[in-house]
């Protein structure tokens, strides 16, 4: 079964960004320090004590994104969401443009960071904000 | 590729709005208060007038910042306009990753601008911007909000700000940051206000690569288990710092009303655990903090004149508050405390340097010292209202007394008298420890003046036996030297039951830094030398150093303090390490 990543419980979220340094430590191969490869973003409500709001990829059936990418480099995934092809990437910023819930990031090179569901992110929320579940 | 050695300062010159990127080989002096130290030394004359546009501003980052949890804490470093000499303070939010992120080590503010401005800066670019419409704006939680609406980064920046008090130049006012978290001590907000700087801004994308990419995951992981399922952070997440409220005061160590006692009656009430269970409504972390330990508590206040019309305000609490603005001054209810809390984040005023000031107008006034020509509100201890009205006015200074107050309590007490009962040291507003000869010498020497310089209060408590003052001595500036280290990794002080040596060693590893635990100790040593070096050439005087008569007259759980134990102290500490640098 395909899994997606969700927010469980967003009135937990301390704002602590853990799940933005875990999205960049992704890759086992390479992984980043900082949070520019992150696909996940915390912002507060005028500060997080009065809450947050986590922008992260809603795996939609439909992908907009992968919709306008000129270089399929965005591919549908099973469950929803997308794969992102990196190398494929131009940096054309369409996606970036389609996505109604603004989940996809430029990065600093050019390309972009988004939210692959893969999960890893996850273990390392310190307050179950996070769930990784079966769709 | 992660480069330890090379340091990226990015250079600021408020005078003629201009900057430029400096590089260069700083890796001996770590990074946070090891670059900042030689940053202040370098770019700023000695003998300068703190409140000019001489004075400079450090602020610096760490090596493992953002690489590692808890490496949140940005170190200021100024002259400072309290105490005369070196000011430095240590604030966490977004500040320290913001500023990594956007690729800098440190960054050094020099000159001031003639008219209001605050100053982005988004990775390469630095964008200054006319602050004429937001000068006197008194609240800093409004200014936070006004900036944060115009500028880009939401998630990815810091807004640094001052309030009405670092405007006013109050010696003790702070810089402020998101979630509640301050550059308290030592006056940097007057700094700010003196350079017509009323916010920074900084906004980063940056990324870096570890030089090993297993060994990175593997430290990273295996700190996240410590801080996250050992007791290291405990006291720090569950009741938070306020944890400390209850058993201080049975042990007769938490100061009350000016320090007339040490026993405050009312300390159940405003305990951790109350506070807690009546007004905690959520807790925040500062960024790459797993441990969440701000504690905001909701404060419900009806309209008198409106039925059914409240406001909610959020407001953060920590020991060191309730003990200023609680015990020090005879508050004893929450919903008060809170009120005098929110007062004093809100002008962006020191709590602790506050609490103190105020404690001492009320004793003067009670002793005639002063009048209520000065005070202009009858001051007493527990009339939370007049307190309200009094930090109002050390905003407002309507008159010569509300004047010299803002320039703190050794300058109010030179002025009017009461020296025996002004409770700072080396010019800074005490902490709330009442614990023994280590807390007040740990004070005394500490190079910032402050409790968490080298934890004297804990070595208080914890020694089974009375130690010499030798030995205390040695303990203190070995723990302020150990200090030096986390100081310049920028691991917040809190985390540093997770970063032992043993830790620091292995996670530096992936990053591509090799030192021994011997070696780090040494830099620690090297780096607390330094400090005292620039501390001294500031104008610190050691053999000036005043020691308020009041703490002798109070019992600690030990009995009472002994003078001559205390200059004994300070004399080796002149001989032994004070002489030397
Ligand atoms: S990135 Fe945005 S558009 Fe693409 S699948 Fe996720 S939510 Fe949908
Ligand atoms: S790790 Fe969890 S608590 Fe921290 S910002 Fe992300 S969702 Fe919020």
């Amino acid at each position: 079964m395909a899994k997606i990543l969700t927010i469980k419980d967003i009135e937990k979220c301390v704002g602590c960004a853990l799940c933005m340094y875990a999205c960049s430590r992704k890759s086992a191969k390479n992984p980043y320090i900082g949070y520019d490869h992150s696909g996940i973003l915390a912002i507060s409500l005028s500060g997080f004590e009065r809450g947050a709001t986590i922008i992260v990829c809603r795996a939609c059936l439909e992908p907009p994104c992968s919709q306008v990418c000129p270089t399929n480099a965005l591919v549908p995934r099973k469950g929803g969401g997308v794969v992102y092809k990196e190398k494929l990437c131009i940096g054309c910023n369409n996606c970036i443009e389609a996505c109604t819930i603004g989940a996809i990031f430029k990065r600093q090179d050019g390309k972009v960071a988004l939210c692959i569901h893969c999960g890893y992110c996850v273990d390392f929320c310190p307050h179950d904000v996070l769930e990784y579940k079966e769709v | 590729m992660y480069d330890f050695n090379l340091k990226r300062i990015l250079h600021i010159d408020l005078a003629n709005y201009s900057y430029f990127v400096e590089e260069r080989d700083m890796g001996e002096w770590i990074g946070g208060t090891g670059i900042a130290t030689r940053l202040l030394s370098e770019n700023m004359k000695k003998d300068v007038d703190p409140l000019s546009e001489g004075n400079v501003i450090v602020f610096a980052v760490g090596p493992f910042t953002p690489a590692y949890p808890f490496a949140s804490k940005t170190v200021a470093m100024f002259k400072s306009p309290l105490t005369g000499n070196l000011g430095e303070s240590h604030a966490g939010g977004r500040s320290a990753t913001a500023i990594a992120n956007a690729g800098y080590d440190a960054i050094v503010i020099k000159g001031a601008s003639s008219k209001p401005i605050y100053v982005v800066i988004e990775n390469e670019k630095v964008h200054f911007r006319d602050a004429r419409v937001l000068w006197g704006i008194e609240d800093s939680l409004i200014t936070g909000r006004i900036i944060a609406e115009r500028e880009i980064g939401r998630g990815l920046r810091t807004i640094m700000r001052i309030g009405g008090a670092g405007e006013k130049l109050i010696r003790f006012a702070g810089v402020m940051t998101e979630t509640y978290r301050h550059f308290g001590r030592t006056g940097l907000g007057a700094v700010f206000g003196s350079k017509k700087l009323k916010a920074l801004v900084v906004i980063g994308r940056g990324t870096k690569k570890p030089s090993d990419a297993k060994g990175y995951r593997e430290v990273y992981s295996k700190i996240f288990e410590i801080a996250t399922t050992s007791d290291a952070m405990k006291k720090y997440y569950l009741i938070g710092t306020p944890v400390n409220i209850a058993p201080l005061n049975e042990l007769r160590a938490l100061p009350t009303r000016n320090l007339e006692s040490a026993y405050f009656e009312k300390a159940e009430e405003i305990s951790g655990e109350k506070f807690a269970e009546f007004n905690l409504a959520r807790r925040i972390a500062c960024n790459h903090c797993p441990t969440a330990c701000i504690h905001i508590a909701a404060l419900r206040i009806p309209y008198e004149d409106e039925p059914y019309f409240h406001k909610t305000i959020m407001i953060s609490y920590d020991y060191e508050l309730i003990y200023s603005l609680g015990s020090m001054l005879g508050v004893g209810d929450r919903d008060s405390l809170l009120k005098l809390m929110h007062r004093v984040e809100l002008y962006g005023m020191d709590a602790m340097s506050t609490g103190v000031c105020l404690a001492w107008a009320t004793e003067a006034l009670k002793k005639g010292l002063i009048s209520k020509n000065d005070t202009l509100i009858p001051l007493e201890f527990g009339n939370a209202e007049a307190y309200v009205k009094a930090i109002d006015n050390l905003y407002l200074q309507p008159n010569e007394f509300y004047k010299t107050l803002a320039q703190g309590v050794e300058m109010a007490a030179r002025k009017y008298g009461g020296e025996e009962f002004a409770l700072a040291f080396g010019g800074n507003e005490m902490p709330g420890y009442h614990t023994g000869h280590g807390g007040y010498i740990g004070y005394l020497i500490g190079l910032r003046h402050s409790h968490l310089d080298n934890a004297g209060y804990s070595i208080d408590q914890k020694a089974k036996e009375e130690l010499t003052p030798e030995e205390l001595v040695d303990k203190l500036v070995e723990e302020e030297s150990w200090r030096q280290i986390l100081s310049s990794l920028v691991v917040c002080f809190f985390a540093r039951g997770v970063y032992t040596p043993e830790i620091v060693v292995e996670a530096f590893k992936p990053l591509g830094i090799e030192m021994s635990e011997d070696e780090l100790k040494e830099t620690g040593r090297k780096i607390y030398s330094e400090k005292l070096k620039l501390k001294k050439e500031l104008g610190f005087d050691l053999s000036k150093i005043r020691i308020p008569k009041r703490i002798f007259e109070v019992e600690t759980f030990k009995g009472k303090l002994d003078r001559k134990y205390i200059e004994n102290a300070l004399k080796y500490y002149e001989q032994r390490y004070y002489e030397i640098v």
